[in-house]
């Protein structure tokens, strides 16, 4: 095996997120192998911002990140599902009084 | 969502190392100014000038402190509120109130100042919250006389700050504007119903307004002509709108809601002015309000000692969180800590 296969192989995976506009939040937009975390932004500039797409990135090592399991799904988010009154809706202002 | 472990460009292992003032710093300036005079964002990894975060570190974590420290007066009704529907409305709002500051605290983190730092500033009494959280909440109506009210003075307050030059403020703002209209509409309409009940509730709509409305009209802070630090915080894109001008639109929005609600605003002096096209009101109690910024209102010392007993109560969850998680790190961790 060559040296460059082998650290193709050790490449760690990373998360990149990408700021469209200046004032907007980053945004994930997919992930990419790299040696380190300068090449992970190189790599990033090259492969996510081609065509202008950004104005800044940030890129994360895939295994920093811990996500939700699919199956707590409901235990986590279904008990904001009654709680309808955390939504401006929910409240009868009369026509009257203009916005609010 | 921001944390001040922001270090791009930095080396690893090497410390930011306080910048010369120099040819370079005067071009960094240049930068700078040109950014904010196009409208642009400032970001937490760009150079700003040392007075510039100073500014943003206190507005942003006095604000943060005004979210946590407005828990209190509205936690005092939960557990009385009329009905269950109320209790959980109130809760969620109070609930929502501490993200709020949550949200504000990471955002003023992302300057370089730690949390425990701006923590340890508002418990010694050094650092400001809104002096409108240091009167007593006396009666249910005032649960929704803070809604309409306050959280109507604290929007108008707050949706120009979704334009502030610094990014990580202005996303929280949007953030919070986007709750925050909740927060006023179950605070009118609670109002509402009081409205349609007895000649009492009705008194103790009235008597609400009348000790919340002149300290809210105080919320915006002094008139312009007193307001020294206002025209710097214009210049960078912090402020957006003067006091005064903020002050007029939140009595302009207000006067009509009120009408509706079948409340009086208590200034004998407030009347529609057909030139101006605003309402013009009285001379706002400026000793007063000064006096309480100054730790001498109804509640202050009350607020801050509930806020530093609560903190060190709550020492021993935050002691046992750690234990837990150095109890359950990976081997490997442990030993490369």
């Amino acid at each position: 095996m060559t040296t460059t296969a082998t650290a193709l192989k050790d490449w760690p995976l990373w998360e990149v997120f990408v700021r469209s506009k200046q004032g907007l939040e980053h945004k994930h937009c997919g992930s990419l192998h790299a040696s380190d975390a300068q090449h992970a932004l190189q790599m990033a500039r090259d492969v996510y911002t081609r065509r202008q797409e950004g104005v800044s990135i940030w890129v994360v090592p895939s295994k920093s990140i811990t996500a939700s399991a699919p199956e707590d799904k409901d235990a986590l988010f279904e008990p904001a599902a009654d709680k309808i009154y955390r939504h401006p809706t929910f409240y009868d202002i009369p026509e009257e009084v203009g916005h609010m | 969502m921001y944390t001040q472990s922001f270090n791009v460009q930095e080396k690893p292992g090497e410390k930011p190392a306080a910048k010369p003032v120099s040819l370079e710093n005067a071009e960094s300036q240049k930068r700078f100014d040109a950014r904010i005079d196009a409208d642009g964002k400032i970001e937490p990894q760009d150079w700003m000038p040392e007075a510039y975060r100073k500014t943003l570190v206190r507005q942003i974590s006095q604000h943060a402190h005004s979210e946590i420290v407005g828990m209190l007066p509205e936690g005092n009704w939960i557990s009385r509120a009329p009905s269950l529907k109320r209790k959980a409305i109130l809760i969620a709002k109070v609930q929502d109130e501490g993200g709020h500051g949550l949200y504000l605290y990471s955002a003023a983190e992302t300057l370089g100042t730690g949390r425990d730092q701006m923590l340890a500033d508002l418990h010694s009494g050094k650092a400001k919250y809104s002096s409108i959280f240091n009167y007593p909440t006396l009666n249910w109506a005032d649960v929704g006389t803070i809604g309409w009210l306050v959280d109507g003075a604290a929007i108008m307050n707050q949706i120009p700050l979704c334009r502030c030059s610094y990014g990580p403020y202005a996303r929280a703002m949007i953030r919070v504007c986007k709750e925050e209209s909740f927060h006023q509409r179950q605070g009118y309409e609670a109002l509402l119903v009081m409205m349609q009940g007895t000649a009492e509730q009705r008194a103790m709509v009235q008597d609400s307004v009348n000790r919340f409305w002149w300290k809210c009209l105080a919320m915006f802070g002094p008139p312009d002509a007193n307001s020294p630090h206002s025209e710097q915080a214009m210049r960078w894109g912090i402020k957006r709108i003067s006091n005064d001008d903020l002050r007029q639109k939140f009595i302009d929005a207000t006067v009509p809601q009120a009408n509706v609600l079948g409340v009086t605003l208590p200034d004998p002096d407030l009347k529609w002015n057909e030139e101006r096209q605003h309402y013009d009101y009285g001379q706002i109690d400026w000793d007063e309000f000064w006096n309480t910024v100054n730790g001498n209102g109804p509640c202050n010392k009350e607020r801050l000692a509930t806020r530093v007993k609560a903190h060190n109560d709550g020492q021993w969850v935050r002691d046992a969180a750690l234990a837990y998680a150095q109890k359950h790190q990976p081997q490997t961790q442990k030993e490369a800590a």
